[in-house]
């Protein structure tokens, strides 16, 4: 089994801990001019998103978590799994309800997604930073509301609602900003 | 990665300030500027210190601590030296593998009128009295713990630390279990602004400090700036038979560890016996005293490049 010494520890590298995968978001070296070093490490659980911190004395190592980023197209879904494609291999890769959670308001068939993989099953779906989702339904602005900053809801093709200006209307195209679910600019017709 | 400094132009200024105000400090006070070798034929015994092995077999120094006192034995009278020293896979927000140090010794001083005179020069750089406070090792862990540190047990020890969470893995020493403790439990809830002077470490980590005639406790000192530990200094042990039991007990907790053993400094065992005067010396770490000056958050804000390899 691979593992990793604290002194290889950074952001970004997964570890097993306690039969869970983690990644390392922080990594902090803690060390008395004279005495013990340790690492004082923040970790987020990549099955649940909890952060927690924790403290290794230095030169101990902690197993590696097979995870693995791939890039892959998402194809479609059969009502209980999502499905992605690698666009090298062409293999198809089913990824369940847990994994997607986050992601599925802007997910859009054709689009390529982050999917990271752990012991080659689908851990968790990211969208990309920025989608152009279709406007499906949306209230008419109300005329002469100009105020600045004035938003209204707006449904996407994906389902999601987010918040849009006034001016949006169905129809419309918007690129929008998943990790923080909001809008960034009406994309060309 | 950039091949720009991390320091700015501003950190890079107060850095050349600083300097110059140490040497000033110093030269006031009638203390000697040396310089000792970085490259040395023998290391550092400590094992939780691991020296640069360089290819003709040498080390780079950890500390100029040893030479330092060679001068001493010699005759130099009170010495002081800012240099770099290095020590191998220390890195972080507030470490640097290569880092510069303050080092000065003065004859007939002990442990706590050198405290005083690091506080001192601390508040002479800073431009500013600071708030200070003033404790012993075993204080704080009563206080921050309920635990006596000189006789708690090990059991006692991780207990404390499992009730704040830590669970740092196997092969923990009492002395680790005390580092931990205090590294994670006490010293990051010391006051930004104040200055705190810890006294009396524990014997079993009196280092190259002589012990208190109670024999529980060194008299060793550490200054601290809010969080940030700064200084380390002692009231020099002059014994050389207790200087080879400690450098023996240094070697066989390597092998213990299965580290690669040092070779210990011969010269320096050679001027103990010959006698180092009654004195005391301290560290301080330049670059951390320039973080807590300018309000950095990371050592590579005053260091013009640091180790990013």
């Amino acid at each position: 089994m691979a593992s990793y010494s604290t002194n290889e520890f950074r952001g970004g590298l997964k570890i097993l801990l306690d039969g869970d995968p983690y990644t390392i978001i922080e990594n902090e070296f803690v060390k008395p001019g004279k005495g013990q070093a340790f690492n004082r490490v923040k970790v987020r659980n990549l099955k649940n998103g909890k952060v927690l911190e924790k403290t290794f004395k230095s030169g101990e190592s902690v197993e590696a978590a097979d995870v693995i980023d791939t890039e892959m197209q998402y194809i479609y879904n059969d009502g209980d799994f999502w499905y992605f494609m690698d666009p090298n291999t062409y293999e198809q890769i089913g990824a369940g309800p847990a994994a997607v959670e986050a992601a599925v308001k802007f997910l859009k068939e054709q689009d390529t997604c982050t999917v990271t993989l752990w012991n080659g099953e689908p851990l968790l779906v990211t969208p990309p930073n920025f989608v152009e989702l279709l406007v499906t339904q949306c209230d008419p602005g109300v005329r002469g509301d100009t105020a600045q900053g004035a938003t209204k809801p707006a449904t996407v093709e994906t389902g999601a609602t987010i918040r849009v200006p006034l001016f949006v209307e169905e129809g419309d195209v918007l690129k929008i900003d998943t990790r923080t679910g909001e809008y960034v600019s009406r994309a060309g017709k | 990665m950039s091949w720009r400094p991390g320091a700015n132009r501003e950190a890079l200024e107060a850095r050349a300030r600083l300097l110059h105000g140490i040497r000033a400090f110093f030269m006031a006070r009638g203390v000697l500027e040396v310089e000792t070798p970085l490259h040395c034929r023998a290391g550092n015994t400590d094992p939780a210190i691991e020296s640069f092995r360089v290819c003709d077999g040498g080390y780079l120094h950890t500390s100029p601590e040893f030479a330092m006192k060679r001068l001493l034995a010699a005759g130099s009278g009170d010495i002081f030296q800012i240099c770099k020293v290095f020590r191998r896979g220390e890195a972080g927000r507030h470490h640097n593998p290569e880092f510069t140090l303050l080092e000065w010794y003065r004859l007939g001083f002990d442990d706590r009128r050198l405290a005083d005179e690091v506080v001192t020069l601390i508040e002479t750089l800073a431009g500013q009295s600071l708030p200070l406070h003033r404790t012993s090792y075993r204080q704080l862990f009563i206080e921050a713990l309920g635990i006596d540190p000189l006789s708690a047990d090990v059991e006692s020890l991780a207990a404390a630390a499992d009730a704040a969470g830590l669970h740092p893995g196997g092969g923990m020493s009492r002395n680790d279990w005390l580092d931990l403790l205090l590294s994670h439990c006490i010293t990051p809830g010391f006051p930004a602004g104040r200055l705190t002077v810890v006294s009396d470490y524990p014997a079993s980590q009196a280092a190259l400090a002589r012990l208190r005639p109670d024999g529980e406790t060194a008299a060793r000192f550490e200054v601290y700036w809010g969080a940030l530990e700064l200084a380390n200094g002692y009231h020099e042990l002059t014994d050389g038979a207790e200087q080879r039991r400690r450098i023996a007990a240094e070697q066989a907790e390597r092998r213990r560890r299965g580290m690669p053993p040092v070779r210990a400094d011969a010269h320096f065992m050679a001027a103990i016996d010959a006698g180092l005067p009654e004195c005391a010396g301290v560290a301080l770490g330049v670059d951390r005293l320039l973080m807590k000056l300018g309000g950095a958050g990371h050592i590579g804000e005053v260091i013009a490049f640091t180790d990013t390899a």
